[in-house]
Protein backbone atom coordinates (compact mmCIF):
# COMPACT_ATOMS: atom_id res chain seq x y z
CA UNK A 1 0.00 0.00 0.00
CA UNK A 2 1.08 3.49 -0.74
CA UNK A 3 1.87 5.42 2.43
CA UNK A 4 2.76 8.74 0.86
CA UNK A 5 -0.06 10.52 2.69
CA UNK A 6 -0.18 12.31 6.04
CA UNK A 7 -1.61 10.03 8.75
CA UNK A 8 -4.38 11.86 10.58
CA UNK A 9 -4.52 11.85 14.37
CA UNK A 10 -7.71 12.33 16.42
CA UNK A 11 -6.41 15.75 17.48
CA UNK A 12 -6.33 16.85 13.87
CA UNK A 13 -9.90 15.64 13.39
CA UNK A 14 -10.92 17.59 16.48
CA UNK A 15 -9.39 20.73 14.93
CA UNK A 16 -11.68 20.23 11.94
CA UNK A 17 -14.65 19.92 14.29
CA UNK A 18 -13.89 23.46 15.49
CA UNK A 19 -14.99 24.67 12.05
CA UNK A 20 -18.54 23.55 12.70
CA UNK A 21 -18.62 25.96 15.63
CA UNK A 22 -18.97 28.65 12.95
CA UNK A 23 -22.22 27.03 11.84
CA UNK A 24 -23.45 27.03 15.41
CA UNK A 25 -22.44 30.65 15.86
CA UNK A 26 -24.30 31.69 12.70
CA UNK A 27 -27.37 29.88 13.89
CA UNK A 28 -27.22 31.54 17.29
CA UNK A 29 -26.53 35.03 15.90
CA UNK A 30 -29.39 34.89 13.42
CA UNK A 31 -31.74 33.06 15.74
CA UNK A 32 -32.16 30.16 13.33
CA UNK A 33 -32.55 27.71 16.19
CA UNK A 34 -30.36 25.16 14.45
CA UNK A 35 -27.69 24.77 17.12
CA UNK A 36 -29.14 21.54 18.45
CA UNK A 37 -29.44 20.13 14.96
CA UNK A 38 -25.85 21.04 14.20
CA UNK A 39 -24.69 19.30 17.31
CA UNK A 40 -26.67 16.22 16.36
CA UNK A 41 -25.32 16.35 12.81
CA UNK A 42 -21.73 16.55 14.06
CA UNK A 43 -22.23 13.68 16.46
CA UNK A 44 -23.91 11.55 13.82
CA UNK A 45 -21.16 12.20 11.30
CA UNK A 46 -18.50 11.18 13.78
CA UNK A 47 -20.34 8.17 15.15
CA UNK A 48 -21.59 6.77 11.87
CA UNK A 49 -18.28 7.13 10.05
CA UNK A 50 -16.30 5.75 12.98
CA UNK A 51 -18.56 2.73 13.14
CA UNK A 52 -18.20 2.20 9.41
CA UNK A 53 -14.46 2.56 9.86
CA UNK A 54 -14.38 -0.27 12.38
CA UNK A 55 -16.58 -2.44 10.20
CA UNK A 56 -14.41 -1.77 7.18
CA UNK A 57 -11.20 -2.45 9.10
CA UNK A 58 -12.63 -5.78 10.09
CA UNK A 59 -13.95 -6.67 6.63
CA UNK A 60 -10.65 -5.69 5.01
CA UNK A 61 -8.71 -7.76 7.52
CA UNK A 62 -10.92 -10.83 7.18
CA UNK A 63 -11.04 -10.84 3.38
CA UNK A 64 -13.61 -13.62 3.46
CA UNK A 65 -15.97 -13.78 0.50
CA UNK A 66 -19.03 -14.30 2.70
CA UNK A 67 -18.24 -11.31 4.89
CA UNK A 68 -17.92 -9.13 1.81
CA UNK A 69 -21.11 -10.62 0.39
CA UNK A 70 -23.10 -9.91 3.56
CA UNK A 71 -21.75 -6.36 3.61
CA UNK A 72 -22.78 -5.87 -0.02
CA UNK A 73 -26.26 -7.24 0.65
CA UNK A 74 -26.76 -4.95 3.64
CA UNK A 75 -25.61 -1.92 1.64
CA UNK A 76 -27.99 -2.84 -1.17
CA UNK A 77 -30.98 -3.30 1.11
CA UNK A 78 -30.38 0.00 2.88
CA UNK A 79 -30.07 1.78 -0.47
CA UNK A 80 -33.31 0.18 -1.70
CA UNK A 81 -35.14 1.04 1.49
CA UNK A 82 -34.01 4.65 1.25
CA UNK A 83 -35.00 4.91 -2.40
CA UNK A 84 -38.48 3.58 -1.63
CA UNK A 85 -39.13 5.59 1.47
CA UNK A 86 -38.38 8.90 -0.22
CA UNK A 87 -41.36 8.50 -2.49
CA UNK A 88 -44.24 10.73 -1.47
CA UNK A 89 -46.81 8.40 -2.95
CA UNK A 90 -46.82 4.73 -2.32
CA UNK A 91 -48.50 1.69 -3.72
CA UNK A 92 -48.60 -1.96 -2.65
CA UNK A 93 -45.34 -3.65 -3.64
CA UNK A 94 -43.26 -0.48 -3.75
CA UNK A 95 -40.47 -1.93 -1.59
CA UNK A 96 -40.27 -5.15 -3.58
CA UNK A 97 -39.90 -3.03 -6.71
CA UNK A 98 -37.21 -0.71 -5.33
CA UNK A 99 -35.24 -3.66 -3.97
CA UNK A 100 -35.44 -5.43 -7.33
CA UNK A 101 -34.38 -2.43 -9.36
CA UNK A 102 -31.59 -1.33 -7.01
CA UNK A 103 -30.29 -4.84 -6.67
CA UNK A 104 -30.25 -5.84 -10.31
CA UNK A 105 -28.94 -2.57 -11.70
CA UNK A 106 -26.18 -2.11 -9.11
CA UNK A 107 -25.00 -5.70 -9.00
CA UNK A 108 -24.96 -6.25 -12.74
CA UNK A 109 -22.91 -3.10 -13.22
CA UNK A 110 -20.65 -3.78 -10.26
CA UNK A 111 -20.04 -7.30 -11.54
CA UNK A 112 -19.11 -5.91 -14.93
CA UNK A 113 -16.76 -3.42 -13.30
CA UNK A 114 -15.08 -5.97 -11.04
CA UNK A 115 -14.88 -8.96 -13.34
CA UNK A 116 -14.61 -7.50 -16.82
CA UNK A 117 -12.97 -4.11 -16.36
CA UNK A 118 -10.79 -4.42 -13.26
CA UNK A 119 -10.42 -8.18 -13.58
CA UNK A 120 -9.59 -7.83 -9.90
CA UNK A 121 -6.87 -10.27 -9.19
CA UNK A 122 -8.01 -13.70 -8.12
CA UNK A 123 -11.55 -12.87 -7.20
CA UNK A 124 -14.40 -10.40 -7.07
CA UNK A 125 -14.54 -10.36 -3.31
CA UNK A 126 -11.49 -8.26 -2.56
CA UNK A 127 -13.10 -5.71 -0.23
CA UNK A 128 -10.71 -2.98 -1.38
CA UNK A 129 -12.47 -2.93 -4.78
CA UNK A 130 -15.84 -4.52 -4.28
CA UNK A 131 -17.09 -2.36 -1.45
CA UNK A 132 -16.21 1.17 -2.58
CA UNK A 133 -17.23 0.33 -6.13
CA UNK A 134 -20.63 -0.99 -5.12
CA UNK A 135 -21.03 1.82 -2.61
CA UNK A 136 -20.53 4.49 -5.22
CA UNK A 137 -22.81 2.77 -7.68
CA UNK A 138 -25.52 2.34 -5.04
CA UNK A 139 -25.29 5.93 -3.84
CA UNK A 140 -25.93 7.25 -7.31
CA UNK A 141 -28.43 4.64 -8.48
CA UNK A 142 -30.43 5.37 -5.37
CA UNK A 143 -30.86 8.99 -6.46
CA UNK A 144 -31.92 8.05 -9.96
CA UNK A 145 -34.39 5.50 -8.70
CA UNK A 146 -35.98 7.70 -6.10
CA UNK A 147 -36.18 10.65 -8.52
CA UNK A 148 -37.62 8.46 -11.26
CA UNK A 149 -40.12 6.83 -8.92
CA UNK A 150 -41.23 10.09 -7.41
CA UNK A 151 -41.60 11.79 -10.77
CA UNK A 152 -43.52 8.87 -12.23
CA UNK A 153 -46.07 8.49 -9.45
CA UNK A 154 -46.41 12.24 -9.13
CA UNK A 155 -47.10 12.83 -12.81
CA UNK A 156 -49.51 9.90 -12.90
CA UNK A 157 -51.50 11.47 -10.11
CA UNK A 158 -51.42 14.93 -11.63
CA UNK A 159 -52.15 13.68 -15.14
CA UNK A 160 -54.67 11.03 -14.18
CA UNK A 161 -57.28 12.65 -16.42
CA UNK A 162 -54.96 12.81 -19.42
CA UNK A 163 -53.99 9.18 -18.97
CA UNK A 164 -57.63 8.16 -18.73
CA UNK A 165 -58.67 10.23 -21.73
CA UNK A 166 -56.05 8.41 -23.78
CA UNK A 167 -57.31 5.05 -22.52
CA UNK A 168 -60.88 6.09 -23.30
CA UNK A 169 -59.86 6.98 -26.86
CA UNK A 170 -58.45 3.49 -27.44
CA UNK A 171 -54.85 3.90 -26.30
CA UNK A 172 -53.07 0.83 -25.00
CA UNK A 173 -51.85 1.05 -21.43
CA UNK A 174 -48.34 1.62 -22.74
CA UNK A 175 -49.45 4.49 -24.97
CA UNK A 176 -51.44 6.02 -22.14
CA UNK A 177 -48.49 5.90 -19.73
CA UNK A 178 -45.96 6.98 -22.32
CA UNK A 179 -45.71 10.66 -21.34
CA UNK A 180 -45.20 10.11 -17.60
CA UNK A 181 -42.80 7.22 -18.31
CA UNK A 182 -40.56 9.33 -20.53
CA UNK A 183 -40.69 12.23 -18.13
CA UNK A 184 -39.74 10.04 -15.15
CA UNK A 185 -36.82 8.29 -16.83
CA UNK A 186 -35.47 11.56 -18.15
CA UNK A 187 -35.74 13.24 -14.74
CA UNK A 188 -34.05 10.30 -13.04
CA UNK A 189 -31.09 10.53 -15.38
CA UNK A 190 -30.56 14.29 -15.35
CA UNK A 191 -28.26 14.37 -12.26
CA UNK A 192 -25.89 11.76 -13.70
CA UNK A 193 -25.86 13.46 -17.06
CA UNK A 194 -25.16 16.81 -15.38
CA UNK A 195 -22.34 15.48 -13.27
CA UNK A 196 -20.75 13.83 -16.30
CA UNK A 197 -20.95 17.13 -18.16
CA UNK A 198 -19.07 19.14 -15.55
CA UNK A 199 -16.88 16.50 -13.92
CA UNK A 200 -13.35 17.78 -13.42
CA UNK A 201 -14.30 21.35 -14.37
CA UNK A 202 -16.73 22.39 -11.68
CA UNK A 203 -16.21 19.53 -9.27
CA UNK A 204 -13.49 17.08 -8.44
CA UNK A 205 -15.26 13.87 -7.59
CA UNK A 206 -14.83 12.54 -4.07
CA UNK A 207 -13.22 9.31 -5.08
CA UNK A 208 -10.63 10.99 -7.26
CA UNK A 209 -9.86 13.49 -4.53
CA UNK A 210 -9.38 10.62 -2.13
CA UNK A 211 -7.03 8.83 -4.47
CA UNK A 212 -5.01 11.98 -5.06
CA UNK A 213 -4.72 12.56 -1.30
CA UNK A 214 -3.51 9.03 -0.78
CA UNK A 215 -0.77 9.51 -3.36
CA UNK A 216 -2.14 7.91 -6.50
CA UNK A 217 -0.73 9.35 -9.73
CA UNK A 218 -3.28 11.82 -11.15
CA UNK A 219 -3.70 10.03 -14.46
CA UNK A 220 -4.37 6.76 -12.68
CA UNK A 221 -6.91 8.47 -10.45
CA UNK A 222 -8.52 9.97 -13.54
CA UNK A 223 -8.79 6.59 -15.25
CA UNK A 224 -10.48 5.14 -12.20
CA UNK A 225 -12.83 8.07 -12.08
CA UNK A 226 -13.78 7.66 -15.74
CA UNK A 227 -14.53 3.99 -15.22
CA UNK A 228 -16.63 4.79 -12.17
CA UNK A 229 -18.58 7.51 -13.98
CA UNK A 230 -19.52 5.07 -16.72
CA UNK A 231 -20.49 2.39 -14.24
CA UNK A 232 -22.64 4.90 -12.37
CA UNK A 233 -24.25 6.16 -15.57
CA UNK A 234 -25.24 2.71 -16.70
CA UNK A 235 -26.40 1.53 -13.28
CA UNK A 236 -28.52 4.63 -12.84
CA UNK A 237 -30.08 4.17 -16.26
CA UNK A 238 -30.84 0.51 -15.58
CA UNK A 239 -32.21 1.23 -12.12
CA UNK A 240 -34.36 4.17 -13.19
CA UNK A 241 -35.87 2.35 -16.15
CA UNK A 242 -36.31 -0.68 -13.89
CA UNK A 243 -38.28 1.10 -11.17
CA UNK A 244 -40.42 2.99 -13.69
CA UNK A 245 -41.33 -0.18 -15.60
CA UNK A 246 -42.02 -2.18 -12.43
CA UNK A 247 -44.20 0.63 -11.13
CA UNK A 248 -45.97 0.82 -14.48
CA UNK A 249 -46.76 -2.90 -14.32
CA UNK A 250 -48.14 -2.43 -10.84
CA UNK A 251 -50.40 0.46 -11.79
CA UNK A 252 -51.64 -0.60 -15.23
CA UNK A 253 -53.17 -4.04 -15.63
CA UNK A 254 -53.56 -6.29 -18.65
CA UNK A 255 -57.10 -5.06 -19.15
CA UNK A 256 -55.62 -1.63 -19.98
CA UNK A 257 -56.93 -0.04 -16.81
CA UNK A 258 -55.12 2.56 -14.77
CA UNK A 259 -55.33 1.41 -11.14
CA UNK A 260 -55.10 4.93 -9.72
CA UNK A 261 -56.68 3.82 -6.45
CA UNK A 262 -53.49 1.93 -5.65
CA UNK A 263 -51.52 5.19 -5.45
CA UNK A 264 -51.77 6.68 -2.02
CA UNK B 1 -87.72 0.95 -31.10
CA UNK B 2 -86.82 -0.49 -34.50
CA UNK B 3 -84.60 -3.56 -34.17
CA UNK B 4 -82.97 -4.60 -37.40
CA UNK B 5 -81.56 -7.69 -35.72
CA UNK B 6 -81.73 -9.11 -32.23
CA UNK B 7 -78.04 -8.76 -31.44
CA UNK B 8 -77.35 -6.33 -28.64
CA UNK B 9 -74.39 -3.97 -28.82
CA UNK B 10 -73.21 -3.72 -25.26
CA UNK B 11 -74.33 -5.71 -22.25
CA UNK B 12 -73.43 -4.99 -18.66
CA UNK B 13 -73.98 -8.15 -16.64
CA UNK B 14 -74.38 -7.86 -12.91
CA UNK B 15 -71.63 -5.28 -12.45
CA UNK B 16 -70.68 -4.21 -8.95
CA UNK B 17 -67.94 -1.91 -7.98
CA UNK B 18 -66.66 -0.31 -4.84
CA UNK B 19 -63.48 1.44 -3.82
CA UNK B 20 -60.75 -0.66 -2.28
CA UNK B 21 -61.86 -1.17 1.33
CA UNK B 22 -64.64 1.32 0.62
CA UNK B 23 -67.74 1.07 2.76
CA UNK B 24 -70.45 1.40 0.15
CA UNK B 25 -71.10 0.11 -3.34
CA UNK B 26 -70.63 2.61 -6.14
CA UNK B 27 -72.49 0.25 -8.45
CA UNK B 28 -74.70 -2.48 -7.11
CA UNK B 29 -75.31 -5.49 -9.37
CA UNK B 30 -76.05 -3.29 -12.38
CA UNK B 31 -77.26 -4.98 -15.54
CA UNK B 32 -78.23 -3.07 -18.64
CA UNK B 33 -78.31 -3.58 -22.36
CA UNK B 34 -77.60 -1.21 -25.17
CA UNK B 35 -79.17 -2.00 -28.53
CA UNK B 36 -77.93 -0.80 -31.90
CA UNK B 37 -79.43 2.59 -32.58
CA UNK B 38 -80.23 3.23 -28.92
CA UNK B 39 -80.39 6.74 -27.55
CA UNK B 40 -80.32 6.54 -23.77
CA UNK B 41 -80.44 9.34 -21.22
CA UNK B 42 -79.21 8.72 -17.69
CA UNK B 43 -80.46 10.83 -14.83
CA UNK B 44 -80.08 10.61 -11.10
CA UNK B 45 -78.87 12.58 -8.11
CA UNK B 46 -75.27 13.74 -7.76
CA UNK B 47 -73.07 11.00 -6.40
CA UNK B 48 -75.66 8.40 -7.37
CA UNK B 49 -73.31 6.61 -9.73
CA UNK B 50 -73.88 8.20 -13.16
CA UNK B 51 -70.18 8.73 -13.87
CA UNK B 52 -69.23 5.40 -12.34
CA UNK B 53 -71.75 3.72 -14.64
CA UNK B 54 -70.30 5.30 -17.78
CA UNK B 55 -66.76 4.45 -16.70
CA UNK B 56 -67.89 0.89 -16.10
CA UNK B 57 -69.39 0.65 -19.59
CA UNK B 58 -65.90 1.21 -21.09
CA UNK B 59 -64.26 -0.86 -18.38
CA UNK B 60 -62.01 1.96 -17.19
CA UNK B 61 -61.93 0.48 -13.68
CA UNK B 62 -61.83 -3.14 -12.55
CA UNK B 63 -65.14 -4.66 -11.40
CA UNK B 64 -65.75 -6.44 -8.13
CA UNK B 65 -68.31 -8.62 -9.84
CA UNK B 66 -69.78 -8.89 -13.31
CA UNK B 67 -68.54 -8.45 -16.84
CA UNK B 68 -69.26 -6.79 -20.16
CA UNK B 69 -70.43 -8.34 -23.40
CA UNK B 70 -69.57 -6.57 -26.63
CA UNK B 71 -71.79 -7.64 -29.50
CA UNK B 72 -72.72 -10.74 -27.54
CA UNK B 73 -69.20 -11.91 -26.70
CA UNK B 74 -67.42 -11.48 -23.38
CA UNK B 75 -64.90 -8.65 -23.51
CA UNK B 76 -61.33 -9.84 -23.03
CA UNK B 77 -58.60 -7.71 -21.48
CA UNK B 78 -56.36 -7.71 -24.52
CA UNK B 79 -59.24 -6.47 -26.71
CA UNK B 80 -59.93 -3.43 -24.53
CA UNK B 81 -58.13 -0.91 -26.75
CA UNK B 82 -60.01 -2.00 -29.88
CA UNK B 83 -63.24 -2.06 -27.87
CA UNK B 84 -62.58 1.48 -26.63
CA UNK B 85 -61.96 2.54 -30.16
CA UNK B 86 -65.60 1.70 -30.87
CA UNK B 87 -67.05 2.76 -27.53
CA UNK B 88 -65.73 6.16 -26.53
CA UNK B 89 -66.26 7.70 -23.13
CA UNK B 90 -66.18 11.46 -22.65
CA UNK B 91 -65.13 12.78 -19.27
CA UNK B 92 -67.37 15.22 -17.50
CA UNK B 93 -64.53 17.72 -17.26
CA UNK B 94 -63.11 18.00 -20.76
CA UNK B 95 -59.44 17.08 -20.64
CA UNK B 96 -57.32 18.60 -23.37
CA UNK B 97 -53.62 18.37 -23.96
CA UNK B 98 -51.37 21.38 -24.17
CA UNK B 99 -51.12 22.81 -27.68
CA UNK B 100 -53.64 23.96 -30.25
CA UNK B 101 -57.15 22.70 -30.81
CA UNK B 102 -56.01 20.99 -33.98
CA UNK B 103 -53.18 19.25 -32.14
CA UNK B 104 -55.77 17.77 -29.81
CA UNK B 105 -57.94 16.64 -32.68
CA UNK B 106 -55.01 15.03 -34.47
CA UNK B 107 -53.60 13.38 -31.37
CA UNK B 108 -55.80 10.23 -31.28
CA UNK B 109 -54.66 9.31 -34.79
CA UNK B 110 -51.15 8.77 -33.45
CA UNK B 111 -52.47 5.88 -31.37
CA UNK B 112 -51.93 2.37 -32.68
CA UNK B 113 -55.68 1.71 -32.69
CA UNK B 114 -56.43 4.57 -35.04
CA UNK B 115 -53.42 4.19 -37.29
CA UNK B 116 -55.58 2.91 -40.15
CA UNK B 117 -57.55 6.16 -40.33
CA UNK B 118 -56.49 9.73 -40.92
CA UNK B 119 -57.35 13.12 -39.62
CA UNK B 120 -59.68 14.89 -42.06
CA UNK B 121 -59.22 18.62 -41.79
CA UNK B 122 -61.98 19.55 -44.21
CA UNK B 123 -64.48 17.37 -42.40
CA UNK B 124 -63.45 18.91 -39.10
CA UNK B 125 -63.99 22.42 -40.41
CA UNK B 126 -67.44 21.45 -41.67
CA UNK B 127 -68.35 20.11 -38.24
CA UNK B 128 -66.92 23.19 -36.55
CA UNK B 129 -69.04 25.46 -38.73
CA UNK B 130 -72.11 23.49 -37.75
CA UNK B 131 -71.17 24.26 -34.16
CA UNK B 132 -70.82 27.95 -34.95
CA UNK B 133 -67.02 28.17 -35.09
CA UNK B 134 -64.68 29.10 -37.90
CA UNK B 135 -61.58 27.35 -39.18
CA UNK B 136 -59.29 29.67 -37.19
CA UNK B 137 -60.68 28.04 -34.03
CA UNK B 138 -58.31 25.15 -34.84
CA UNK B 139 -55.26 27.32 -34.21
CA UNK B 140 -56.27 28.46 -30.73
CA UNK B 141 -54.15 27.18 -27.86
CA UNK B 142 -56.33 25.04 -25.61
CA UNK B 143 -55.20 26.98 -22.55
CA UNK B 144 -57.17 29.99 -23.76
CA UNK B 145 -60.45 28.11 -24.30
CA UNK B 146 -63.48 28.62 -22.09
CA UNK B 147 -65.08 25.62 -20.40
CA UNK B 148 -67.74 25.45 -23.08
CA UNK B 149 -65.24 25.66 -25.93
CA UNK B 150 -63.18 22.89 -24.36
CA UNK B 151 -66.34 20.81 -24.21
CA UNK B 152 -66.86 21.34 -27.94
CA UNK B 153 -63.31 20.22 -28.71
CA UNK B 154 -63.71 17.11 -26.56
CA UNK B 155 -66.97 16.17 -28.29
CA UNK B 156 -65.45 16.80 -31.69
CA UNK B 157 -62.38 14.74 -30.85
CA UNK B 158 -64.59 11.77 -30.03
CA UNK B 159 -67.13 12.13 -32.84
CA UNK B 160 -64.51 12.42 -35.59
CA UNK B 161 -63.23 8.94 -34.66
CA UNK B 162 -66.63 7.60 -35.76
CA UNK B 163 -67.25 5.32 -32.80
CA UNK B 164 -70.20 2.94 -32.64
CA UNK B 165 -71.13 4.03 -29.13
CA UNK B 166 -70.61 7.35 -27.37
CA UNK B 167 -70.84 7.62 -23.61
CA UNK B 168 -71.31 11.29 -22.75
CA UNK B 169 -70.97 12.56 -19.21
CA UNK B 170 -72.86 15.85 -19.04
CA UNK B 171 -71.27 17.11 -22.25
CA UNK B 172 -73.16 20.42 -22.17
CA UNK B 173 -72.70 21.26 -18.49
CA UNK B 174 -70.44 24.22 -19.25
CA UNK B 175 -72.29 25.48 -22.32
CA UNK B 176 -74.87 28.19 -22.86
CA UNK B 177 -78.19 27.52 -24.59
CA UNK B 178 -76.66 28.03 -28.03
CA UNK B 179 -73.63 25.84 -27.40
CA UNK B 180 -75.80 23.17 -25.83
CA UNK B 181 -77.92 22.93 -28.95
CA UNK B 182 -74.80 22.81 -31.11
CA UNK B 183 -73.39 19.85 -29.17
CA UNK B 184 -76.75 18.10 -29.23
CA UNK B 185 -76.97 18.56 -32.98
CA UNK B 186 -73.44 17.28 -33.47
CA UNK B 187 -74.05 14.13 -31.47
CA UNK B 188 -77.49 13.52 -33.00
CA UNK B 189 -75.96 14.16 -36.43
CA UNK B 190 -73.26 11.59 -35.81
CA UNK B 191 -75.92 9.10 -34.72
CA UNK B 192 -78.12 9.87 -37.71
CA UNK B 193 -75.30 8.98 -40.10
CA UNK B 194 -75.88 5.36 -39.17
CA UNK B 195 -79.07 5.33 -37.13
CA UNK B 196 -79.59 1.57 -37.14
CA UNK B 197 -76.18 0.96 -35.62
CA UNK B 198 -74.82 3.93 -33.64
CA UNK B 199 -75.93 4.39 -30.06
CA UNK B 200 -75.21 6.74 -27.21
CA UNK B 201 -75.69 7.00 -23.48
CA UNK B 202 -76.05 10.60 -22.34
CA UNK B 203 -75.81 11.65 -18.73
CA UNK B 204 -77.77 14.80 -18.11
CA UNK B 205 -79.02 16.84 -15.20
CA UNK B 206 -81.59 18.43 -17.40
CA UNK B 207 -84.84 16.47 -17.87
CA UNK B 208 -85.77 18.57 -20.89
CA UNK B 209 -82.51 17.72 -22.55
CA UNK B 210 -83.01 14.05 -21.74
CA UNK B 211 -86.36 14.15 -23.49
CA UNK B 212 -84.87 16.01 -26.45
CA UNK B 213 -82.06 13.57 -27.20
CA UNK B 214 -83.17 10.19 -25.90
CA UNK B 215 -85.72 7.45 -26.52
CA UNK B 216 -84.81 5.36 -23.46
CA UNK B 217 -84.33 6.55 -19.91
CA UNK B 218 -82.22 5.12 -17.15
CA UNK B 219 -82.23 6.35 -13.60
CA UNK B 220 -79.40 5.60 -11.23
CA UNK B 221 -79.46 6.23 -7.51
CA UNK B 222 -77.11 4.85 -4.85
CA UNK B 223 -75.59 2.48 -7.34
CA UNK B 224 -78.90 0.93 -8.42
CA UNK B 225 -79.97 1.25 -12.03
CA UNK B 226 -83.62 1.33 -13.08
CA UNK B 227 -85.11 1.71 -16.50
CA UNK B 228 -87.99 4.13 -16.85
CA UNK B 229 -90.57 4.21 -19.58
CA UNK B 230 -90.31 8.00 -19.83
CA UNK B 231 -88.48 10.87 -18.24
CA UNK B 232 -90.88 12.66 -15.89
Amino acid sequence: MNTSYIELSYVQVACAALLVLVNGAISAALGLGMQKHWLLAVVRTVVQLTLVGFVLEWVFREERWYVVLVMMIVMTLIAAQTAGSRSERRYPGIYRNTILSVWISAWVTAAYGLLVILQSEGSWHQPQYAIPLLGMILGNTLNGISLGLNTFTDSLVRQQDEVEVLLALGATRWEAAHGPTQHAVRTGLIPVMNSMMVVGIVSLPGMMTGQLLSGTAPLQAVKYQIVIMFLIASATALGTVGIVLLTYRQLFNKDHQFLHERLK
Amino acid sequence: MPLSHDESLLDACNISRRLENGPSWLLHAVSCRLWPGDRVAVTGPSGGGKTVLLRALVWLDPFNTGHLLWKGAPLLGRDTPSFRRQVIYLHQQPVLLDGTVEHNLRQPYSLQMHSDTQYDRQRTITRLEQMGRQADFLDLPTRTLSGGESQIVAVLRAVQLEPVVLLLDEPTAALDEHGTRAVEQTVLGWQAENPAQRAFVWVSHDAQQARRVAIRFWHIDQGHLKERSSEP
